[in-house]
């Protein structure tokens, strides 16, 4: 009797779903696409999206704002106009020769690594359109961004004698785990994304960077907080990760007497509810609130604030400069400024790798794009041997699409500039 | 971005820095209230998950460290129920109306119970009853829950992509559907209290107080707590072993599928592989806090835990949530090592 009156009750529930998630079909279409997914404007899908297809928060993007220097003021930016064509002038002669990328291709980080890659690819297409005498090839080596996967990987680069120059590694764990290896080969190893400052004091000779380093983004974004936004009270917030804690370091540095010890948090990364950070901030009232980590929480953080009620402006660095931040905070993202080393995309650039990717530019395709163009430039000038790309990158000085291109004696750029951005 | 994954620290050392302990009790005493509140709604997510390692430890002296996973599943479900439902995900909250918001949360919370319910039940089948069947050591069973613990999570962070053409699973959390904005409704003593919270706390109070019924009224309750108490003995009584264990993973698993909705409500941005794990542990921790085993126990040791440590973290600085969950614990232990309500789910009151 009991059980068949507790099965009665099973499929009366099991029924009624099933009515009530049929009926709800309609109405709910009707309204969630009228309210909410209308418009389809993804910032640029990250490749790592697991809801690429999603509509980001009504179309909310990220956006540059202004590009600024290490003491916070702004520079204007290069047009990008002038800058050199991977194409050269369609006469180059070459053979056998190609260029190794390595980074993270799968796996979790693999977003970025294929940022790069796609931006490669885009430069490397212009290049061997144009110049039939010289089909470069770039070879892929995937380290899943992982330092020991990395060291397995180098050796590989280093004896294949095609090789003559190397974009990569991307990540700064990798970058240091493997350097000496590039370095002992004499093997041009060029970043589009490392930035711990740290790697060029190893001594390389082989090694530049493309962007500016993180020893410069704390001090430049501290100031540019403090002098052209007018904010005079910050409470900084960073996570656990290597990154997060070095960033908030220099960011309190810069800030000086407007970052409020009193709201000073930490977070974990794997973190998602913010609710005792959030009273804690709204207690004391800032201007701003300075995140550093990555967008993992830095969207669940930035959502709660808002339900918390604090309006301040949210402002994070290059770990929340991802459009998965836009997507997963919704309308609470809007305003946030975003600060990174690496520079927009212009229009037409954007199209052609769009057009040739299927998705927007996204954090470093650009510099992977200028970067390529730099070693292709070298090629098509009748380097054949690794040396000489060395050599021709030491002394290279050139426009590119994000910036204007010259290193100094360690491998850093000549002059370091950091992007803001904004969330609109 | 790119020291994601940087080995070793800076030349000075400053990245093995530790977050600074503070002890701010005027904060404490600035926000008692509304950490209170805010430290009962978590609670109560923790007991109602807290209830399935309970019971199960209950009836078969096992900790499934699984459940955590179970939970996480139906997070998954009630996901996956909303979007059947036609909602597109976004970071933006719905405006559906009172009536129909509550249609929807009480469709994705049965969706979530039914996933929660059905994989917890499958998990008996699979890795717990075969074990039992050959007498297994119960070291054999703490391993196979671990083991099931990693492959539900391996399964939805590299399977379920692939299955559903990368709408659910993968490594991002994934985009919330939310369905209630948070908003105040009114204050108590200055702290205000929001529809959400309202929501889990109504909502975990109406399931505690059915499941309490359930298992001290009941036949099936009753069957429960014999096999708890004495498993040969109610066997001879007539009691189906078997039928018992599974329908005690069921409700825990039931319980971990409403808990997992009430828990989206308050994290919009919580639906990841890795999302049931810690809650997980705290929930166990709750569990042997209330005195593993027992029913209501558990109950109270998800609100104590909830509670105290949302003041923790305020008082010692928020990098220091987790620590004061297990110091509380350990504290507790020492002096009632069977935890507060004490151990059995068949003796004492159940």
């Amino acid at each position: 009797m009991h059980r068949r009156s507790m099965r009665a009750a099973l499929v009366l529930v099991a029924a009624a779903t099933l009515t009530l998630a049929a009926c709800g079909d309609k109405s709910a279409g009707g309204s969630g696409s009228g309210s909410e997914s209308s418009s389809a404007a993804t910032s640029g899908a990250s490749g790592s999206s697991s809801s690429s297809a999603a509509p980001a928060g009504g179309d909310l993007a990220i956006n540059p704002l202004v590009q600024i220097d290490i003491d916070g003021n702004e520079v204007e930016a290069s047009t990008g106009t002038d800058a050199v064509s991977p194409a050269g002038d369609g006469s180059a002669t070459c053979d056998g020769v190609s260029v190794a990328m390595a980074g993270a291709l799968t796996g979790p980080n693999a977003a970025l690594g294929l940022n790069i890659l796609y931006g490669m690819q885009t430069a490397l297409k212009e290049h061997n359109d144009a110049n039939a005498n010289c089909q470069v090839e770039i070879k892929q080596f995937d380290t899943e961004g992982d330092p020991q996967k990395a060291t397995q990987v180098a050796p590989q680069i280093v004896s294949d004698a095609s090789v003559i120059g190397l974009l990569g590694p991307a990540f700064s764990g990798e970058t240091k785990a493997t350097g000496t290896i590039f370095s002992q080969a004499g093997l041009l190893s060029l970043t589009a994304s490392a930035t711990n400052p740290d790697l060029t004091a190893n001594g390389w000779t082989n090694f530049f960077r493309g962007l500016a380093n993180d020893a410069v983004q704390g001090p430049a974004v501290a100031k540019y907080l403090t002098g052209s936004a007018g904010f005079s009270t910050v409470c900084v917030v960073k996570d656990n990760s290597d990154y997060g804690v070095g960033l908030a370091e220099t960011i309190t540095e810069g800030l000086g007497d407007a970052a409020d010890p009193s709201c000073a948090a930490d977070v974990k990364t794997g973190d998602k509810d913010f609710s005792a950070t959030v009273q804690l901030i709204a207690g004391a009232e800032p201007d701003a609130i300075f995140y550093a980590g990555y967008y993992a929480e830095a969207a669940p953080f930035v959502a709660q604030l808002r339900e918390g009620g604090v309006e301040a402006a949210f402002v994070s660095a290059d770990g929340t400069n991802d459009p998965q931040f836009v997507d997963q905070a919704g309308s609470a993202a809007e305003g946030a400024y975003l600060s990174c080393p690496c520079g927009p995309a212009p229009e037409e650039f954007a199209a052609t790798y769009e057009s040739e990717h299927g998705q927007v530019p996204g954090v470093y395709s650009v510099e992977g794009y200028d970067l390529m163009t730099i070693i292709l430039s070298g090629i098509d000038s009748g380097i054949t041997d690794r040396a000489g790309l060395v050599e021709y990158v030491k002394n290279y000085q050139g426009q590119g699409l994000a910036r204007e291109y010259q290193w100094d004696d360690n491998g850093e750029l000549s002059s370091s500039l950091i992007w803001m951005y904004e969330v609109g | 971005m790119s020291s994601l994954l940087s080995v070793g620290a800076l030349a000075d050392g400053s990245w093995l820095a530790v977050p600074a302990i503070s002890f701010n009790i005027e904060a404490l005493g600035d926000r008692f209230w509304s950490l209170t509140i805010e430290g009962l709604a978590y609670g109560s997510i923790y007991a109602l998950v807290a209830v399935g390692y309970t019971l199960v430890y209950g009836v078969l002296r096992l900790i499934n460290f699984a459940h955590s996973e179970i939970f996480m599943l139906g997070m998954f479900g009630q996901y996956a129920v909303l979007m059947l439902l036609g909602f597109s995900p976004s970071g933006n909250a719905y405006a559906e109306g009172a009536v129909m918001t509550i249609v929807y949360l009480g469709i994705a919370m049965i969706g979530g119970m039914l996933i929660s319910g059905g994989a917890a039940v499958g998990l008996e089948r699979v890795a717990y009853r075969p074990l039992r069947k050959r007498n297994a050591p119960s070291l054999v069973f703490l391993i196979t829950a671990i083991g099931a613990s990693f492959v539900i999570q391996e399964f939805v962070h590299f399977v379920l992509p692939a299955l559903t053409d990368g709408e659910l699973g993968g490594v991002n959390a994934q985009q919330p559907i939310r369905l209630v904005e948070q908003k105040e409704q009114f204050t108590i003593f200055g702290a205000s209290v929001t529809n959400v919270t309202l929501i889990i706390i109504g909502s975990a109070l109406v399931l505690a107080l059915a499941t309490d019924m359930f298992v001290n009224r009941t036949k099936f309750g009753r069957g429960i707590r014999a096999v708890a108490q004495d498993p040969t003995t109610a066997t001879l009584m007539g009691i189906s072993r078997e039928r018992i264990i599974m329908l005690t993973f069921l409700i825990g698993g039931v319980l971990a599928g409403a808990a997992a909705l009430l828990y989206t409500l308050r994290v919009p941005n919580g639906i990841i592989y890795s999302g049931g794990f810690i809650l997980g542990i705290k929930a166990f921790c709750a569990a042997v806090l209330g005195g593993i085993g027992n029913l209501r126990g558990a109950l109270l040791g998800g609100l104590i835990l909830g509670v105290m440590e949302n003041y923790g973290q305020i008082l010692f600085g928020t990098a220091w949530r987790d620590v004061v969950a297990f110091a509380l614990l350990i504290l507790i232990l020492m002096f009632r090592p069977t935890g507060i309500l004490g151990e059995t789910l068949g003796r004492a009151r159940a």
